[in-house]
């Protein structure tokens, strides 16, 4: 550190020549009120300064999770798809390709507290109570082999976790390992016997292919599902509708795609999905609830679709979306409007 | 946005045997005389006669569409959703040092949101003397600076570790952008704010923070903010556009692209490092015995051809070629760069454009002529510490293969003498 500032101390005296003369005080903005510094001020640092109180246990935490987190990390925090896998990994920092975890890994708890409370679940951050922040850490670390089922985290209790990698980092030392060694006068001939390849990337072959057109066009099969009711009273398409309900849909975007090559993510891609019948998304795996009302003839009326999303967990008990629901009543016509506007 | 390529080039291998003609007869005919008349030159073509478009026909001007294959491109693989990735600069197809902003690499962590300036606020707090609120409006009140400075993500190269996977310049080395940038030092800011209430400023950091969902936030000495940060709200002399943190992002000169905050809207003074999830569980090295250095904040010297290479292949046959790059360091000014023909065994030193800026791209150039046998091109960064950019077996050495970001290593593109070129890693 030291170094580091000796260095940035020259350069700060070397740069003051180009820089405009400051006048100090200009008067500028305003003072900030102590409502608007708590309302942002929310970071939380190691030693547990601004944590606010409150308290949480694993088994609700586990509800939590399952409810809010599941969809993309998996029911015990491992991961789906190329999620990000919360548990699992300890010792495999040494080995060929490292498994980083809250376990394996973060070496503070208060970065999981504070990423969650702050940006979790991703497309609805800033939504969790304290209490379920805890609840979900104390749930991480049970994932984790942390703690006991019975444990409680809470602002009193959270610098008794002990993080195992807490001891897993040194401040960068580049300077002293590695410019030491690589500040030299460089050699510019007879610098190597021999230049062998030793590998090649079209071996590989994991290159986007970026000059064949319409390769995602032929993937998508060209036949569609045959269920589709016969006609779906679909009111003329409101330019500002659909846009309303475009802007509805950026709750719906971390799981689902639509439009142009929409593909199926954590949750089914969306094109057509109006007069579609449910469960009917090739290639996408539904939960078994779903699949039932789906034998049951369920089709995704403009009526069904308001009913599911404005309470999806009632709607179909035990379906994977794990979305809470769209308590208003425009914001349900904005969307379907604009689901309606994509077709196959 | 990035997109999928429905520009009407042949497939590539079409247009390289077409090429490998061209550059045959023109082998046949040198310099000194076509053997037809050329019809473009002979016949009167539509453009000269008729009418192009008037002014206004595009308000804000796009790249004519025989320019449509210079864009942004990202590898699905890498990531889970667009929401939450990165896309790639087309460095192989750009020249000159200024990245335009519309193909400019892309970073989000909860996506591009869009955020007014009337609706701009921005947070100065904690160990100062008055706690302040600035409008958009106030920024543009404060003394300006200029200044051309590479945004590079820690992860650029960060696939090439465990050997030669992407081919193409844009994929290996496209997380990088160079523009100029127009905005008030940090520094006016916090004095602004008054830090006396900080006391003694050495051990002090600044926690900064965007307005999206991600609340990506990063811990920087007290020092480095002190010194050359800058709160940009222009680049390349127009708005910040909305995917690089419109209308306010933090400009943290020759340091990891992910502490450059967009859509800053709090600077916290702080007596320690907040440890966010992005400076504890990610950006960070994991050495040979799994421990992991933090704080590596600056860019190694470091630098590529960006043609030929993979994207760009010879297409005109022997003879003179241009070879060109981009070379840059965190630590200061490029000096020299060399370049290689033969996988390292000799180099020569390439032309530098400009004299090298500190903390900015530079663009080097090796005229040269090629006979068409196979060539194994590398480049080599020099920067104004004396600095001499690695090898990967060099850095390899120090870190073993764990390691994800900050990967500044040699790259070898394989010329063969058909013009093509692809990412391989030599012994």
């Amino acid at each position: 550190m030291s170094k580091f500032l000796k260095t940035t101390g020259l350069m700060l005296a070397a740069s003051i020549a180009a820089s405009p003369a400051l006048a100090g005080n200009l008067g500028l903005g305003r003072a900030a009120l102590p409502e608007e510094i708590a309302a942002w001020n929310l970071d939380v640092h190691p030693d547990g300064t601004g944590l606010p109180p409150g308290s949480g246990d694993v088994l609700t935490g586990e509800e939590v999770f399952a409810q809010k987190c599941a969809a993309c990390h998996g029911d015990f925090a491992e991961g789906v798809d190329n999620w990000p896998k919360l548990a699992g990994g300890w010792g495999t920092l040494a080995d060929k390709d490292p498994l980083k975890t809250v376990g394996s890994y973060w070496p503070y708890l208060s970065t999981t507290w504070d990423y969650i409370n702050r940006s979790m679940p991703f497309g609805n951050a800033q939504s969790l109570e304290p209490d379920e922040v805890y609840a979900m850490v104390a749930y991480i670390l049970y994932s984790n082999d942390l703690v006991d089922e019975d444990f409680v985290l809470s602002n009193e209790t959270f610098l008794d976790v002990e993080m195992p990698n807490a001891d897993g980092f040194i401040v960068d030392d580049r300077m002293e390992t590695e410019h030491a060694l690589w500040v030299t006068e460089p050699c510019m001939e007879n610098c190597k016997e021999e230049v062998k390849v030793t590998m090649r990337a079209m071996v590989l072959d994991v290159t986007p292919q970026v000059d064949t057109p319409d390769a995602a066009a032929v993937e998508t099969p060209a036949t569609q599902v045959e269920t589709t009711v016969e006609t779906v009273p679909v009111a003329a398409a409101d330019p500002a509708l659909i846009e309303a309900g475009e802007s509805v849909f950026k709750k719906c975007k971390a799981c689902h795609q639509i439009g142009e090559g929409a593909k199926n993510r954590s949750g089914p891609a969306l094109n057509g999905i109006v007069g579609r019948a449910a469960g009917s998304v090739d290639g996408f795996k539904y939960s078994k609830p779903l699949m039932a009302k789906a034998e049951e003839g369920l089709v995704w009326t403009n009526e069904a679709l308001a009913e599911f999303l404005a309470a999806p967990k009632s709607y179909i008990k035990g379906t994977k979306m794990s979305f809470a629901g769209l308590k208003k009543e425009d914001d349900l016509t904005a969307i379907i409007a604009y689901l309606a506007s994509f077709g196959e | 946005m990035s997109q999928t390529f429905k520009g009407k080039i042949t497939s590539r291998r079409g247009f390289l045997t077409s090429a490998a003609a061209v550059g045959a007869g023109a082998i046949v005919a040198g310099a000194a005389k076509g053997a037809t008349p050329d019809p473009l030159i002979t016949e009167v073509q539509p453009w000269a006669q008729g009418l192009g478009d008037g002014v206004d026909a595009t308000p804000y001007g796009l790249p004519i569409e025989y320019e449509n294959d210079v864009i942004r491109r990202n590898v699905e693989w890498l990531t889970a959703d667009t929401i939450s990735s990165i896309n790639f600069t087309p460095i192989h197809a750009l020249d000159g040092t200024i990245t335009p902003q519309g193909c400019a690499f892309e970073r989000h962590h909860s996506g591009a949101i869009e955020l007014k300036k009337e609706d701009y606020r921005l947070m100065i707090n904690g160990l100062v003397d008055t706690p302040l609120i600035f409008s958009y409006a106030d920024l543009e009140r404060f003394p300006r600076e200029n200044h051309v400075y590479f945004c590079e993500c820690a992860a650029n190269t960060g696939m090439e570790w465990a050997g030669a996977q992407l081919n193409g310049a844009q994929f290996t080395h496209g997380m990088i952008h160079n523009m100029e940038y127009t905005g008030v030092p940090l520094r006016a800011l916090l004095e602004e704010a008054g830090l006396d209430t900080a006391g003694d400023l050495s051990d002090k950091w600044v926690y900064v923070e965007g307005a999206d969902a991600s609340s990506n936030g990063r811990s920087i000495p007290m020092s480095k903010a002190l010194d050359d940060v800058l709160v940009a709200f222009k680049a390349n002399g127009e708005a910040l556009r909305k995917e690089h943190g419109y209308p306010v992002r933090l400009v943290v000169p020759g340091w990891e692209g992910n502490m450059w905050v967009k859509w800053l809207r709090r600077v916290e003074v702080t007596d320690s490092a907040v440890e966010s999830r992005e400076e504890t569980s990610k950006y960070t090295d994991t050495l040979a015995d799994g421990t992991s250095r933090k704080w590596t904040w600056a860019m190694d010297a470091k630098s590529v051809v960006t043609s030929p290479s993979p994207q760009a292949p010879i297409t005109h046959g022997t003879g003179p070629l241009v070879i060109t790059g981009l070379a840059w360091s965190g630590r200061g000014a490029i000096t020299r760069v060399d370049v290689s023909k033969d996988g390292g065994k000799t180099w020569e030193t390439a032309r530098l454009a400009k004299p090298g800026e500190k903390m900015a791209l530079t663009r080097f150039y090796l005229d040269t002529t090629w006979d068409g046998t196979e060539m194994f091109l590398q480049s080599r960064a020099i920067d104004e510490t004396g600095y001499v950019q690695p090898t990967k077996a060099q850095l390899r050495e120090v870190r073993g293969e764990n390691s994800v970001y900050h990967n500044n290593c040699i790259q070898t593109w394989w010329v063969r003498p058909n013009g093509e070129a692809e990412n391989v890693e030599v012994s």
